[in-house]
């Protein structure tokens, strides 16, 4: 008896292995990388501004008292262009809203806001995404709640879309 | 004929923009010019994973935040940093996911222990097979 149950279990186990392959090939692993941030300060930084005319960005202009979106972009992301118009939607109902332009230069940045208005009150340039790994964030666009504190209360990982948009309102109005 | 026009309108088709437009950053790749500092940021850089390609190395990926990453290390070991002080600025902001070298902690206890059950395992086995074969 026990040695026909020993003969089946080879069998079994290949069965299983590729049952465990086809449900990994029919649910892909999620491979959004979450900032393990949220809920402390954000990390002290001091970024020239991206483009003239609109003020630089440091960590001290995220404590001023009032809740703040931080939206890392750049000009050659696609999706980033996408949600332009919902940033501006955002703007429109009173949230402020500062940029991270990461790896850009400042001819490409000056053409993307022509073409996709500019939501931001600050825009930092961030050359070689070192504000964006402080963050502990992974990518563009990327986008985190800063409290008037300067804490890190949410962060959403890529673009927002227009369904996003009452929840980040919520986020800010509860990080006074 | 066709195929050639195919070939150059190929040879000529713009790369789609999934990257930024400016050059590497400095130390992305480049040596540190003191060897025994270049070896340590190479040792880490090895087992630090790259937030874009999962599967690879900061040390082996062509991804833009990877070079940016060499940079941050190589810059920050010149300085006189520790690795193992990068490593923890690292896992502070990404989790203990952003390294190749998994802390021992209850959850991956079963990860180190598998290789010790295997061969506990397969030695019962060959046990137990060698006994049959002496007995028949």
């Amino acid at each position: 008896m026990s040695r026909k149950w020993l003969r089946t279990l080879p069998v079994a186990l290949v069965v299983l292995v590729v049952a465990a392959l086809v449900w990994r090939l029919a649910n892909p692993p999620d491979t959004t990388v979450e900032s393990e941030m949220i809920g402390k300060p954000v990390p002290a930084f001091a970024l020239p501004a991206a483009v003239s005319g609109s003020p630089s960005l440091s960590s001290k202009d995220l404590a001023d008292g009032t809740p703040k979106i931080v939206n890392f972009f750049a000009s050659w992301c696609v999706p980033c262009i996408g949600e332009a118009p919902v940033l501006t939607e955002l703007r429109q109902q009173g949230v402020h809203i500062v940029g991270i332009a990461v790896r850009d230069r400042p001819q490409d940045l000056a053409q993307f806001f022509a073409q996709n208005g500019n939501p931001f009150e600050r825009i930092g340039f961030d050359r070689q995404s070192g504000v964006q790994l402080a963050f502990g964030s992974s990518g563009v666009p990327e986008t985190f709640v800063v409290d008037g504190h300067g804490v890190i209360r949410m962060q959403h990982i890529g673009p927002i879309e227009p369904d996003d948009v009452p929840g980040l309102i919520e986020a800010v109005s509860q990080a006074r | 004929m066709n195929r050639l026009a195919i070939l150059l309108a190929l040879i000529a088709a713009a790369p789609a923009l999934a990257d930024s437009a400016l050059p590497p950053a400095y130390w992305a790749n480049r040596q540190l010019p003191d060897a025994r500092k270049e070896a340590q940021a190479k040792t880490l850089m090895e087992e630090i994973r790259c937030l874009v390609c999962q599967g690879e190395s900061i040390a082996d990926s062509d991804a833009d935040l990877a070079g940016d990453m060499r940079d941050m290390v190589r810059r920050r070991i010149d300085a006189g940093e520790k690795p193992a002080a990068i490593r923890s600025w690292l896992i502070q902001r990404y989790g203990a996911w952003i390294t190749f070298r998994p802390p021992a902690e209850p959850l991956t206890w079963p990860l180190w222990l598998a290789p010790i059950v295997m061969l506990a395992g397969g030695a019962w086995l060959a046990r137990s097979r060698l006994k049959s074969r002496r007995d028949a």
